[in-house]
């Protein structure tokens, strides 16, 4: 049978979510998406520069990916709830990222406004993925409000630190009826191949790939990394021991005569 | 008049619709979602709005992000 993660009606084969931030041009953008697999695009809305002619980043996502509109910039629910408005109004579609952040530091978000956003945004009929710090109570009530996923973060935005927060998302995976989905401060493949080893149901990943020397092999490595620790998720991953265990027979070994037995 | 776009104020010299305003700013009409007086805009009733003296206008658009 084949392994489908099923978020908003949609059936996603493809594990591995990108965000199309940070890359020196929407072409090479496209074909990273392209050559990844992935299915699961986020963008950003933002001021039209009235001084300067920019290129429709959409018409460079293929058109097998679901768009999904990221809230960034918001600093508070209304401001998360505004811009959904303004994505839905556009036509994309109806998938959102919940982002609302007010530390301009370290990038985390504000968990409760958050929350706020999404119990109003699922109300309106949009599907809501939120961004959140891994805190196991918000992410239960964020889906007893009807989130469709929750998106807890590894490390800081763009951090390329890795998956810091691997005990709270053991937990979430645990006991989250919904998919979690690891966004954020994924750094390389294999931490993404963690995530998946873990149980989570996919990764999103922007700056990594973006910022890569070869963003469009980049894409493709982490959609390697994807794979490789869901199959082994799926295998179930043996426990760890203390003490080793002989992986050949522990008989007829060949001895030398001056050995005994 | 007056009218305040993307929070900066600008000077239109005569009586235009919103579907006018974009166009004359160069702007693909399919490409931008608008907000007038904090209200959204349906693209198909872009025309019907003209705009007045100290009107607030969002225009954005999609751009990369994660």
């Amino acid at each position: 049978m084949e392994d489908l993660l099923e978020i908003g009606g949609k059936k996603i084969k493809n594990r591995l979510f990108i965000g199309t931030g940070k890359f020196s041009d929407y072409s090479l953008m496209g074909k990273a998406i392209d050559l990844s697999g992935a299915e699961i695009v986020t963008v950003a809305l933002r001021r039209v520069d009235l001084g300067s002619k920019r290129d429709n980043i959409l018409e460079y996502i293929p058109e097998r990916c679901t768009i999904m509109i990221n809230t960034s910039g918001a600093r508070n629910a209304d401001e998360a709830v505004r811009i959904a408005r303004l994505a839905k109004a556009s036509g994309v579609g109806n998938w959102i990222k919940i982002e609302v952040i007010r530390d301009n530091k370290y990038l985390l978000p504000d968990n409760l406004e958050t929350l706020k956003a999404t119990e109003i945004l699922v109300k309106e009929g949009f599907v809501v993925l939120p961004y959140m710090s891994p805190d196991i109570s918000m992410a239960i009530r964020m889906v007893e409000c009807g989130a469709a996923a929750v998106m807890p973060l590894g490390s800081p935005i763009g951090s390329n630190r890795g998956l810091k927060t691997e005990e709270l998302i053991r937990i979430m995976v645990e006991e989250i009826k919904a998919p979690v989905i690891v966004d954020a401060g994924l750094g390389r493949p294999s931490d993404a191949c963690e995530c998946m080893e873990l149980g989570c149901a996919a990764v999103l990943v922007n700056t990594a790939i973006a910022i890569s020397r070869d963003p469009v092999n980049m894409a493709k490595a982490f959609s390697e990394g994807v794979v490789a620790g869901r199959r082994a998720y799926l295998c179930k991953i043996p426990s760890e021991n203390n003490i080793a265990s002989p992986s050949s027979p522990l008989t007829g070994f060949l001895r030398t005569p001056s050995s005994s037995s | 008049m007056n009218i305040k776009i993307n929070g900066k104020i600008q000077v239109i010299d005569k009586r235009i619709n919103l579907l006018e305003l974009i166009k004359s700013m160069g702007l693909s009409c399919d490409r931008v979602v608008t907000e007038y007086n904090f209200r959204i805009v349906p693209m198909e009733e872009r025309e019907k709005v003209i705009l007045e003296e100290n009107d607030s206008l969002e225009i954005v658009s999609f751009v990369g992000g994660g």
